[in-house]
């Protein structure tokens, strides 16, 4: 039993990695924050499932459609709403905040929820990885979010858009300087945060259903992990997602599957007060107060 | 001076992530010096008050200061314990008359313990503070919005909020700085009054010519390190200080 | 001939400005009629409502301690998306206290609200050092949290939750006291910002490396904003368990964190008479819309966007500019 909580720690951990990247992107990264990042998850399930079941597109198409479609809405949400509250972290995360609410309590109200609305999984097939089942899906999942991660890493390390996104992070006005346009970076990081998001959402609904519920789930794993591995730090969200993951799936299967949720409570807190720039969070403790 | 100095910094250094921003400084300061800092942009002098004033944590070094060390010691502890500092950037509270901008440093546990139980109104207080510093009773200047002052009287109400704290030390980050010459000429007296009141006093400043005709002694930065520390006549005849200004030959 | 809007103080509060108002009648009930207004109508109005409205009512007032809750933290500088926690908090353990230990009422009502308050401060001593998002973050996912914890480890009555509750002595108890609490904290509260101490917790949300340099030890004043806060968020709660006589997992739910954020920006943020205002307009209207369920919440959504986006200012400090001023047309002068 042992090995096979641990496979399966292994891809809880990618899960949650895969639900924080888009996040850590955006609010780490870039400084905005997005807490409408649940429900874009959410948005995204619900879009593809729209796409697929009552307008019977195919799989790839709705599945591109559904994530370019939020990525375009995480730009939209900056253009619309972020661009005028900028900078009063206040009326950032209230915006944010009223907009996630507002569409996910939507979804609410139109019922949509039921073991019918669902994604269909990749490749529809099992494996035995050292005498345990686990099927393809969730070994995607686990290939996918490392190459996110790798990819995420070089991207904002090597290219000039991702130090930009840094940049904006470190200090807005030294890197408006640079000639680097903030709200165009700002834009782009939250539409890609959104992306991800949806990437994320297509991916692992298909272990369970779409339920609105979920957008607020999501939105507290992403803040678990990012806060306890470092807002900004992609080495962080690695860590902490593994940190977490084990931990939780070990306390599901050792405890009992109620208490995971106050492993990651204890988690926050405990991270928040002995390490508070998180496991990984560097630049944070310049602007952290002492 | 045979009394233990009032301030003593021993091997101050510290590093952001690559960036070593002060390198094992040492420097003492006896009571009642008025001490300049000086050097390049970059080099570090704002870095090391902030270790002072423990408004940055440092990575190595000490700090004593009436023979206890305080590097330990938040910030608001620090100040309660008698030093004072300005800063750089000037932000008083924009939508607030100037003299309600006093009322918080006079809110401060420290001028309560001085005085004893009942400061009087602070308002009062205030006001008084400001007129010391050269806010005109008369035009009512203490009453504008500090939104609406000038860069002058922004840093006086600055360097009024440090005195109120009635500090044994004032650290002043660059007060001069975006003043016309009649505007630090005028500041200058209060200064002096500042001195004759037994404070002691250290002034990082750009504009050398006015800093040198007050201070007792100067210490040179660059790059983080102390090139220097003397008289100011004999610290701008070093040549490690001739090149960090003007660049080598 | 080019012109431009210009704004002017009305003459009567040009007048009404200094002692000298105590001269007319007029000039004094200009300013009296604002602070009157509320007092007289909180007080005079629920005899006059049908028992369904007076229920709503007590709603009303609860809503508006937790709106006024929520501005006292943000004035201080900490955003708090989880007056859920402290309304749970109140609720629960004032439940405890009548189930568990049969204390009466008016004497579990007190209890809970400072122990809450407490509690909740406690929990977030830790946080108060980072940054302001971290707050919160934390104030949103600790009430989530709570709920699952307290389903899993079925305390407390578990998903059931506390029943058998003694009420309070008569119906106008439960009104009066809400409201009475709420009238005085309105006034009370106001009077504190205005004073230098408010001062100092504004300059924390300003500018708080400033009001440190002052020698002020900024954790321990926002500690104690958080502590006034949650005294009164646990407060509400507590009386909403005694009148609904019922302590359960919805308490923590994310009605009660965002009716108060919307009512207070609705309202007029940074003012608390503008949190009461909001309050005031949202409770009802969201009792007029009950019928459309859980549309409510996304309507609290879109007003929230709308009004943070559009109208920062609030209502209240809208109808505060249209009372004191005017505004009229000039030609732009040469």
């Amino acid at each position: 039993m042992l090995i096979g909580t641990i496979i399966y720690a292994v891809i809880n951990s990618f899960i949650l990695i895969l639900l924080a990247i888009g996040f850590n992107l955006a609010f780490g990264i870039s400084g905005v924050a997005n807490f409408a990042y649940g429900a874009l998850y959410v948005l995204s399930a619900y879009v593809s499932w729209i796409l697929l079941t009552l307008l019977k597109m195919p799989y790839f198409l709705s599945v591109t459609i559904s994530i370019l479609l939020t990525t375009l809405l995480g730009g939209l949400i900056y253009r619309l709403v972020l661009l005028r509250v900028r900078g009063q972290a206040l009326s950032e995360v209230i915006a944010t905040f009223g907009i996630g609410l507002s569409i996910l309590e939507l979804f609410s109200y139109f019922g949509m929820v039921g073991f019918e609305y669902t994604l269909p999984v990749f490749i529809d097939r099992s494996f035995i990885i050292a005498g345990t089942y686990v099927d393809a899906q969730r070994l995607l999942i686990a290939g996918i979010g490392l190459v996110l991660v790798l990819g995420l890493w070089l991207f904002t390390h090597h290219t000039s858009i991702g130090l930009a996104f840094r940049g904006i992070a470190q200090d807005e006005r030294t890197a408006l300087t640079f000639g680097i346009d903030s709200d165009r970076i700002a834009t782009l990081s939250i539409s890609l945060g959104a992306g991800l998001a949806a990437i994320a959402a297509t991916l692992i609904i298909p272990l369970g259903s779409i339920a609105p519920a979920e957008g607020y789930d999501v939105l507290i794993k992403a803040l678990a992990v990012c806060i306890i591995g470092g807002l900004g730090s992609s080495g962080g969200v690695i860590v902490a997602g593994f940190v977490i993951g084990f931990a939780e799936r070990f306390t599901d299967t050792y405890i009992g599957s109620h208490w995971t949720m106050i492993i990651s409570l204890v988690a926050i807190l405990l991270v928040l007060v002995i390490k508070p720039s998180g496991l990984f969070g560097k630049q944070k403790e310049l602007e952290e107060r002492i | 001076m045979n009394r233990a100095p009032l301030l003593q910094v021993i091997e101050l250094s510290k590093s952001f992530g690559g960036v070593q921003a002060v390198h094992f400084v040492n420097f003492d300061l006896h009571e009642g010096e008025l001490l300049g800092v000086i050097g390049p942009n970059g080099s570090g002098k704002t870095t090391l008050v902030n270790l002072i004033t423990r408004f940055v944590k440092p990575s190595k070094g000490e700090v004593l200061y009436k023979g206890r060390p305080i590097q330990h010691l938040a910030p608001y502890e620090i100040v309660r314990l008698g030093i004072a500092r300005t800063f750089q950037m000037v932000r008083p509270f924009y939508h607030l008359p100037a003299y309600k901008n006093m009322i918080i440093p006079l809110y401060s546990p420290r001028v309560k313990k001085l005085v004893g139980g009942k400061y009087g109104d602070r308002n009062a207080v205030a006001l008084d503070l400001l007129e010391e510093v050269g806010f005109e009773r008369d035009a009512f200047v203490a009453y504008k919005p500090a939104g609406a002052l000038p860069q002058g009287y922004l840093k006086r109400l600055e360097l009024a909020k440090a005195i109120a704290l009635q500090p044994d030390l004032m650290i002043l980050d660059e007060l001069f700085s975006g003043l016309s010459l009649a505007e630090v000429a005028g500041m200058l007296p209060i200064i002096e009054k500042l001195r004759l009141q037994g404070k002691t006093i250290i002034m990082i400043e750009h504009r050398l010519k006015e800093l040198f005709r007050i201070a007792d002694r100067v210490l040179v930065m660059n790059y983080g390190e102390k090139i220097a520390d003397g008289a100011p006549r004999d610290v701008m005849e070093q040549d490690s200080v001739k090149s960090a200004y003007l660049g080598s030959e | 001939m080019k012109k431009r809007k210009e704004r002017i103080d009305r003459g009567i509060k040009a007048r009404s400005g200094d002692v000298f108002t105590l001269c007319s009648w007029r000039e004094m009930l200009y300013l009296a009629a604002p602070r009157l207004l509320p007092v007289i109508v909180f007080l005079l109005l629920p005899p006059l409502l049908s028992v369904y409205w007076q229920k709503v009512m007590i709603s009303l007032a609860v809503f508006a301690l937790l709106a006024i809750s929520w501005d006292l933290l943000a004035q201080s500088g900490m955003i708090s998306l989880g007056q859920a926690l402290f309304f749970g908090m109140g609720a629960y353990l004032s439940g405890i206290a009548d189930h568990y230990f049969g204390l009466a009422p008016l004497v579990a009502i007190p209890l809970a609200s400072i122990l809450g308050g407490a509690i909740c401060t406690l929990m977030l001593l830790p946080v108060l050092r980072l940054r302001g998002i971290y707050f919160s973050m934390v104030t949103l996912v600790i009430p989530l949290m709570l709920v699952r914890i307290i389903e899993a480890t079925r305390i407390f009555g578990g998903t059931e939750g506390l029943t058998g509750m003694a009420p309070l002595p008569s119906k106008w108890v439960e009104l009066y006291l809400v409201i009475i609490v709420l009238l005085c904290l309105l006034f009370g509260f106001r009077r504190m910002m205005a004073s230098d101490y408010g001062l100092v917790l504004k300059g924390i949300c300003d500018n708080d490396r400033s009001v440190t340099n002052a020698g002020i030890n900024i954790y321990w004043f926002k500690a104690q904003a958080l502590f006034m806060a949650g005294t009164v968020g646990a407060f509400s709660g507590a009386c909403m368990t005694h009148v609904y006589l019922f302590a359960g997992m919805p308490v923590f739910a994310l009605d009660y964190s965002i009716l108060p954020i919307a009512a207070a920006v609705v309202g007029g943020p940074g003012s608390f008479a503008g949190a009461t205002l909001g309050a005031a307009i949202l409770v009802p209207l969201s009792e007029l819309l009950r019928g459309i369920g859980g549309l409510r919440i996304v309507f609290y959504g879109i007003f929230l966007v709308v009004f943070i986006v559009a109208l920062p200012e609030g209502i209240f400090h809208y109808i505060q500019r249209k009372y004191h001023q005017f505004e009229r047309w000039v030609e732009v002068e040469k």
